[in-house]
């Protein structure tokens, strides 16, 4: 595929497709577009998918309540006791689960992930979810598509499609979790 | 994130078969479990599918209890399997139990026998994960780790906690496995006991050893009284309970010898008025109700670790 360039001598492999600069973009644009269609995040919360949607859930939330000064809630919703690969994965770390007061019944629950591939954390976030209440409305907001999905699922707020082969990998790194902020594509090979 | 997801065994037979971090990996998990207690739909998908069998030659309430609700939480199918009142001689009637659970597919199994070292024979003969419920003297895993987890959400760690272990030695599993699992996990243990209930070869233990319970205590963040096992004891062990109970016994006089944030532990059942008095026992201080409540916790983050890891 396109992106798939040798790694720099003593560099990192892959290829930078967005910069921490692109990524404030991107975010800022998703924080509108969220406010847009939430009549200006009316009864809406923001749940992040550990690890990586949590720190992303926060900093939208913080960009919207700049952009309207009100209060958005934010938590964070463990997926991993719902997923469908543990005969095939093993078992995977449990994080913690934070609801907002209030809970989501009744209110309109946007999941925030890093990657969307092939839609199975999707999946178990809508399990999961389903057990801690009865959302209005759930709606879905990643930083990448990279295609590939399994499941008749779809986002409604994208930060950027990216299209990639199946060997590939994307990587997303955030500064609270990483040290750094920037999306990276490598292939197979070079991981 | 760095936390291992797997036990680095496929049964859980001894306490000394975790590591640090497989340890720290069912305690972390069970603060996660212990989170869901709180929800309204308290039941979990993860382990649909799966079948876990619970096979116990001898009496439990708790802990025959607590991995049925273990298991139940996270929908797996549970087989109750009570080999009370078989006649078959012991070898022969585990083997043949042991092929009927491997027929019957069990993902998993958790055995309380009457005779040390079941669990490790019943783990040549079926492919299912064996978890060791208690094993006559040997040893009682869970009951560690959740005692463990106990201490940790009490006083916020287990490293450098200074334990003190007091009763019945000899007899109990509790005892052998809490040492193991305490020592691995970073903490300082003294055993107090009698000189007749204490095992042969305790001072190989990684554990102090003393006969004074009065020293003992005023530097004690951790107290656990063990019961005194009169069904295991053919002969005179102590001359009279009442001396057994002045002597070895934790009372409301004793009690106040602890440090303000030591606590008061014992594995249930009780002997009210022997190894613990009543009023100790239902004392704020006292974190015996707690510990079968993250008993549950503990047992669904062994089954999850143990089950997920062994595809």
């Amino acid at each position: 595929m396109a992106y798939r360039t040798p790694a720099a001598p003593g560099g990192e492999p892959g290829k930078i497709i967005a910069s921490s600069a692109d990524l404030a973009r991107i975010l800022d644009r998703i924080a509108h577009q969220i406010l847009e269609k939430t009549d200006g995040g009316r009864d809406t919360l923001l749940l992040g998918i550990p690890t990586r949607g949590v720190p992303l859930a926060r900093r939208l939330a913080a960009r919207m309540e700049a952009f309207e000064q009100f209060k958005m809630p934010v938590g964070g919703l463990d997926v991993t006791l719902y997923r469908d690969d543990l005969r095939l994965r093993g078992a995977r770390a449990v994080g913690p689960t934070d609801l907002p007061a209030g809970g989501v019944d009744g209110r309109l629950v946007i999941l925030v992930d890093d990657v969307l591939f092939s839609g199975r954390t999707i999946r178990a976030a809508l399990d999961a979810l389903a057990d801690l209440g009865r959302p209005r409305a759930v709606q879905l907001a990643v930083l990448v598509d990279r295609g590939h999905r399994e499941l008749p699922i779809r986002a409604d707020y994208v930060g950027k499609n990216i299209p990639t082969a199946l060997d590939e990998s994307v990587r997303v790194r955030l500064t609270e979790i990483d040290g750094t902020d920037e999306i990276r594509i490598t292939g197979k090979e070079e991981v | 994130m760095t936390q291992r997801t797997h036990l680095g065994v496929r049964h859980l037979l001894s306490a000394a078969d975790l590591d640090r971090d497989a340890a720290k990996a069912v305690l972390d998990t069970a603060t996660e479990m212990a989170a869901m207690a709180g929800r309204e739909v308290k039941k979990l998908p993860t382990l649909r599918g799966r079948t876990v069998v619970n096979l116990f030659y001898e009496d439990s309430t708790r802990t025959r209890i607590s991995f049925e609700a273990a298991a139940k939480r996270l929908s797996a199918d549970v087989i109750n399997f009570s080999a009370k009142g078989s006649s078959v001689s012991k070898g022969e009637s585990l083997k043949d139990t042991a092929l009927t659970l491997q027929a019957m597919g069990a993902d998993a199994v958790v055995i309380r026998h009457s005779a040390s070292g079941a669990p490790h024979r019943l783990a040549q003969w079926v492919d299912g994960a064996v978890i060791n419920a208690g094993d006559g003297m040997h040893e009682h895993p869970t009951q560690a780790l959740l005692d463990a987890y106990t201490m940790r959400s009490r006083h916020g760690r287990v490293e450098g906690l200074k334990v003190v272990i007091v009763g019945d030695v000899l007899h109990s599993r509790v005892a052998r496995s809490n040492v193991h699992l305490l020592h691995t996990l970073g903490a300082h243990v003294t055993l107090v006991a009698p000189p007749t209930l204490l095992p042969v070869g305790v001072e190989a233990w990684p554990a102090d050893v003393s006969y004074d319970l009065d020293a003992a205590l005023p530097t004690a963040d951790v107290v656990m009284m063990l019961r005194v096992q009169r069904e295991r004891m053919g002969d005179s062990f102590f001359p009279s309970e009442r001396e057994y109970a002045r002597r070895y016994g934790l009372d409301a006089h004793r009690v106040r010898t602890l440090p303000d944030h030591g606590i008061v532990m014992h594995p249930g059942p009780m002997n009210r008025g022997m190894e613990i008095a009543p009023e100790v026992a239902d004392s704020a201080r006292s974190t015996i109700v707690e510990q079968v409540r993250n008993g549950v916790s503990v047992r669904m983050a062994v089954l999850y670790l143990m089950l997920g890891g062994m595809s």
